[in-house]
């Protein structure tokens, strides 16, 4: 049953992404690329795409994305409220904890200790995202002859910029996105 | 004020807030903060700050998580409820119309060009992220943190070790921390 298996993942992807909406992305990543073959890298490059696009916390947009993309509307509103569920549950159970204890530090302490591992699982997820961008897929062996040079420059640009210059994402996707438009349908 | 107007206004507030700012949590949070703290009075500055810590540590999207933290603080678990959905209800349906939008324009040959070049854009928005966060752990000057960190890398790209044992070991090396650290506190209590 396709929504049961649905609402069982994007709950699982929730109740693991410890430390906001990009922790997710590795957990979407796995789930829906390597265990369940639903989305390409392509489509989850894209989803991401479109989450920076849009308003909204990301791990809600992938969510309602993809469910639509594997099952429909149905899908999308299952997979969103399967994504929620456990922060609608923790959250509530954590704020009682807190209100009547005024104390969450072993809480607190234990995410401070997956804090570290979470930075390197985004990171890694961020290596399948670049080598998808620099080369047009992630999948070994990388040869350097398919590398594309205008998203090299891009990407080098759009790192200056947000490092330098504290551009926002938002500008950084509007920015490559008419860059793209107008470069690619020169060259192709 | 009565029970009606109150659930409409934290209705009204959540989903106004996400349906217009982009950008995620870090975002969100302070305009949270700003309309429950500043316009309206209703939670005060340090019970504010504390529910933010709640909500950061709990998994999920932070701007979701302290959205049903003020929804349950100013009307328990009916209060969570409308907060919740004030705030998933604009991206579930922008989003489910992109999707739809997306299905018909992808083969697009000048859609595809704009995705192709925020493509790259994407992937500097992420490595940017990273180099924060990673920033974030190393300044706090620890060494154990780091550690933890080199050895997820390692571990998650090169060996492609589950996610689930990364965060169960790391949450044990917190644990572990934390219970070593309020034992020196305590140790040091009876001391003086």
């Amino acid at each position: 049953m396709i929504y049961l298996e649905l609402f069982l993942s994007f709950f699982q992807i929730g109740i693991l992404s410890f430390g906001g909406g990009y922790a997710s992305l590795p957990l979407i990543e796995q789930e829906l690329i390597t265990v369940q073959g639903w989305i390409t890298n392509q489509q989850f490059i894209d989803i991401l795409t479109l989450s920076e696009m849009t308003p909204g916390p990301i791990a809600i947009n992938a969510a309602t994305f993809s469910g639509n993309q594997i099952a429909g509307i149905m899908g999308g509103i299952i997979a969103t409220i399967g994504v929620t569920l456990p922060s609608v549950i923790i959250v509530q159970l954590l704020a009682y904890f807190y209100f009547k204890y005024q104390n969450l530090s072993i809480v607190q302490g234990v995410i401070q200790g997956v804090r570290p591992a979470v930075v390197a699982l985004i990171a890694s997820a961020g290596v399948t995202i670049f080598m998808t961008a620099m080369f047009g897929h992630s999948d070994w062996p990388i040869v350097l002859s398919e590398i594309n040079w205008v998203s090299v420059f891009f990407f080098a640009a759009g790192l200056f910029l947000m490092r330098k210059f504290k551009a926002s994402p938002i500008q950084i996707i509007l920015v490559t996105g008419v860059a793209g438009g107008i470069v690619y349908s020169l060259i192709k | 004020m009565n029970k009606k107007d109150l659930y409409l206004t934290l209705f009204r507030s959540t989903f106004f807030l996400s349906m217009f700012t982009f950008g995620g949590g870090y975002v969100i949070v302070p305009l949270m903060e700003k309309k429950f703290v500043n316009e309206l009075g209703w939670i005060d500055e340090d019970e504010m700050l504390n529910l933010i810590a709640i909500g950061q540590s709990a998994p999920g999207p932070i701007a979701v998580n302290t959205s049903i933290l003020i929804g349950y603080r100013m009307a328990g678990f009916s209060g969570a409820m409308v907060t919740v959905l004030g705030t998933i209800l604009p991206p579930l349906g922008i989003m489910t119309g992109l999707a739809y939008i997306y299905l018909a324009l992808r083969d697009n040959a000048l859609v595809n060009n704009v995705l192709l070049g925020m493509q790259a854009g994407v992937a500097a928005i992420i490595v940017n992220v990273v180099i924060n966060m990673a920033l974030r752990i190393i300044k706090q000057k620890k060494i154990v943190p780091v550690l933890v960190m080199i050895a997820a890398l390692i571990a998650g790209i090169g060996f492609q070790v589950n996610i689930l044992w990364l965060l169960f070991v790391s949450a044990l090396i917190g644990l572990i921390m934390t219970l070593i650290d309020l034992k020196n506190k305590h140790d040091k209590g009876e001391s003086k």
